[in-house]
């Protein structure tokens, strides 16, 4: 008995080591950081232990303004981001011919280089010396006046970033959709079919509460990830966020141990567990509603 | 209802791209369903039975011919407005939704004149679900349920809006062995309870026989004999349908005629009185199991047909005798009754054979011939 305890343990080392070491460790290191006071990194001290982390970023204007972007662009995102992609998946699942094709052309954004993506939004948006950019270009068309989307208006600027996100994530959850419109069996469109059923009628009540699982998995998965964004915002307003008044939560960490106003630890700290309780909460709340069948 | 189809033929492109040429999957169907009847559609797999099934329900555009129910031609008419209630073999119950939702689905869609109030659709469920004694599960889920429950709520859920025909595809062919034999008694109370004109495939021919008024035996697409169930099996058109019916299967040797004398191998089995009309011709002779009369010199006489014993087989109300005989290359089976005493131990047994349960069938096309 011992013996086959010891045996076990053996096997599960490796895993322990590196998740002790690279997962466990800094999660309650990261925990102990939010909570100590005026913590020095050079001299690996601080005063004391206190609230004083979270009443700084919870007070700091940086921190209330990357908030209130991500919660917007997760509030906007999300469900426009999951709705399209019911409705792209729908559609291409009611086409036979070239649905292959079709299906590779909305999933090329999902392999395409983020680089290339920030690129093609640039030349879209972006005003230069040259070219008010292609969407510019467009709203002459029907006399309306350019807009400095990069530079621009705040809700200009969270436009692009809606608009940017959304078509990134959008391939993913298509393919995941198409794929669980694919799985319903055929039998029940036909039994609904005899029993004279309306199309609405069918997507409401026999198509959607057979993918809903599959949608709620996407809700949430978006929901975590929105929250996480910050690569996005640097793909396309620079690495200088707060300037931009686009900063993340995620990007305010960053800020706070590395960027030019940086080397604190402890705010960055204190951040991440705000956005840690955060997600925790939504993430509660849509297990909750998940688990409520709809009848 | 009476549903009449006129020459019904269903063609499908071939998968195998390089055959022009279609799948005909129904061929030709031309005949009628008297009403308030049950009917087997009987075949074996991919014959085509599911396809003529589809047709009459509307969920397949026939390529040519009619679908008439009484004088309606329906042929052009969709699923939803030939009132028909259709039962799948996988029952296609919605498996978010309840028992009663799901026996309720149909009355919901109903549109306009037709729309019911909340209490008169649930007083509709009610009733289907009498009908097949499920009154005390509306509450359930599908996934909650045994397969044969699931099976009735599948019926009650075709009923609830009165269909003027009940189709059923495989109907039986998801529940074991017990089940089915309880199922099909149930289907034939509540086909004679409504009195609604009911279809159902099978391949399964003592299903088909056990239940149905009338069985429709298909081979490829074609429809081979209509008729009541024990006509067909007492007189079968072909060598198919022969086969087809009947557990044991029906042995079959290759024969010959001979001076209006009928031989197997070289056994003369049945005497001139008996071959009147057919030429001298070889054939092949289907001896139903129950055909063979034990004759094994316990009398002082012998029967004709001599074959090598293999086994005896105890069942108890009948006793099964496993025989080769060398003019067929697969063993041969009979069933006599349990009074019959042999001697498993011995090499040789004799049979005679009672003409009604022998059939002689043309080697070319395999038709009947007596």
């Amino acid at each position: 008995m011992r013996s086959n305890n010891l045996k076990a343990w053996l096997y599960l080392l490796p895993a322990i080591v590196f998740l002790g070491v690279f997962m466990v460790y800094p999660l309650v290191d990261v925990l102990i950081y939010s909570f100590e006071e005026g913590y020095n990194s050079a001299s690996q001290t601080s005063f004391g232990l206190g609230l004083y982390n979270y009443s700084y970023v919870l007070h700091d204007p940086f921190f209330l303004q990357a908030i209130k972007n991500t919660f917007i662009i997760v509030m906007i995102t999300v469900p426009l981001s999951t709705g399209l992609a019911l409705l792209v998946a729908l559609g291409l699942n009611s086409i036979k011919k070239l649905k292959e094709l079709f299906q590779t052309i909305f999933f090329l954004p999902y392999v395409t280089n983020t680089l290339a993506v920030g690129l093609v939004f640039m030349i879209m948006f972006k005003k230069t010396p040259y070219s008010d950019g292609l969407i510019n270009v467009m709203l002459s068309w029907f006399k309306m006046s350019p807009v400095d989307f990069i530079d621009g208006p705040y809700w200009a600027k969270i436009f692009v970033m809606c608009v940017y996100t959304i078509w990134v994530v959008l391939p993913f959850k298509i393919l995941i959709l198409t794929s669980a419109l694919a799985s319903v069996d055929e039998v029940y469109y036909k039994a609904a079919k005899i029993d004279g059923t309306s199309r609405l009628r069918i997507f409401t009540r026999i198509t959607l509460p057979m993918i809903s699982p599959m949608i709620f998995y996407l809700v949430i998965t978006g929901f975590i990830g929105a929250f996480k964004a910050y690569s996005d915002e640097v793909a396309i307003f620079g690495t200088n966020l707060n300037a931009a008044g686009m900063n993340t939560i995620v990007g305010y960490v960053y800020d706070m141990l590395y960027g030019d106003s940086g080397g604190y630890p402890s705010y960055a700290s204190a951040a991440a567990l705000i956005l840690f309780a955060i997600v925790f909460t939504i993430t509660c709340i849509n297990l909750l509603i998940s688990r409520k069948q709809p009848v | 209802m009476k549903i009449r189809l006129e020459h019904l033929t269903k063609r499908f492109p071939n998968r195998n791209k390089k055959i022009a040429s279609d799948v005909i999957a129904v061929n030709d169907f031309d005949f009628e369903i008297p009403d308030g009847k049950l009917i087997g559609l009987l075949g074996p797999s991919g014959c085509g039975k599911s396809t003529a099934l589809n047709l009459i329900c509307g969920l397949e555009v026939p390529s040519e011919g009619k679908i008439f129910f009484d004088d309606d031609d329906v042929t052009t008419i969709p699923p939803e407005n030939r009132g028909v209630g259709m039962v799948f073999q996988s029952y296609a119950l919605y498996p978010h939704l309840t028992v009663r939702k799901n026996i309720m689905f149909p009355l919901e869609n109903l549109k306009g004149e037709q729309k019911l109030s909340k209490e008169k659709m649930e007083e509709k469920v009610l009733e289907a679900a009498k009908t097949v004694q499920i009154e005390e599960l509306l509450d359930r889920r599908p996934n909650e349920m045994s397969g044969g429950q699931q099976q009735r709520v599948a019926i009650a859920r075709a009923l609830v809006k009165m269909p003027r025909v009940l189709l059923l595809d495989e109907p039986l062919s998801n529940l074991d062995a017990r089940l089915r034999i309880q199922t099909r008694e149930e289907i034939k109370r509540i086909q004679n309870a409504t009195g609604i004109t009911t279809i159902f495939v099978t391949h399964d021919q003592e299903e088909a026989m056990s239940i149905s008024d009338l069985i429709v035996v298909m081979k490829a697409g074609v429809v081979n004999q209509i008729g009541k169930p024990q006509e067909v099996y007492d007189n079968p058109v072909n060598l198919f349908v022969a086969k087809f019916l009947g557990t044991p299967p029906i042995n079959v040797y290759d024969g010959q005629i001979k001076g209006g004398k009928l031989y197997i191998g070289d056994d003369e089995i049945l005497g001139k009185d008996y071959v009147k009309s057919v030429k001298d011709q070889d054939v092949y002779v289907g001896i139903r199991p129950e055909g063979f009369v034990l004759d094994d010199n316990l009398s002082g006489t012998k029967g004709n047909i001599k074959a090598e014993l293999k086994a005896v087989e105890v069942m108890g109300r009948d006793t099964s005798v496993v025989f080769k005989h060398k003019a067929s290359s697969a063993l041969s089976r009979a069933i006599v009754t349990a009074d019959n005493r042999i001697n498993p131990k011995a090499s040789e047994v004799r049979f005679n054979v009672n003409p009604k349960k022998v059939f002689v069938f043309a080697k070319e096309g395999e038709e009947r011939l007596i």
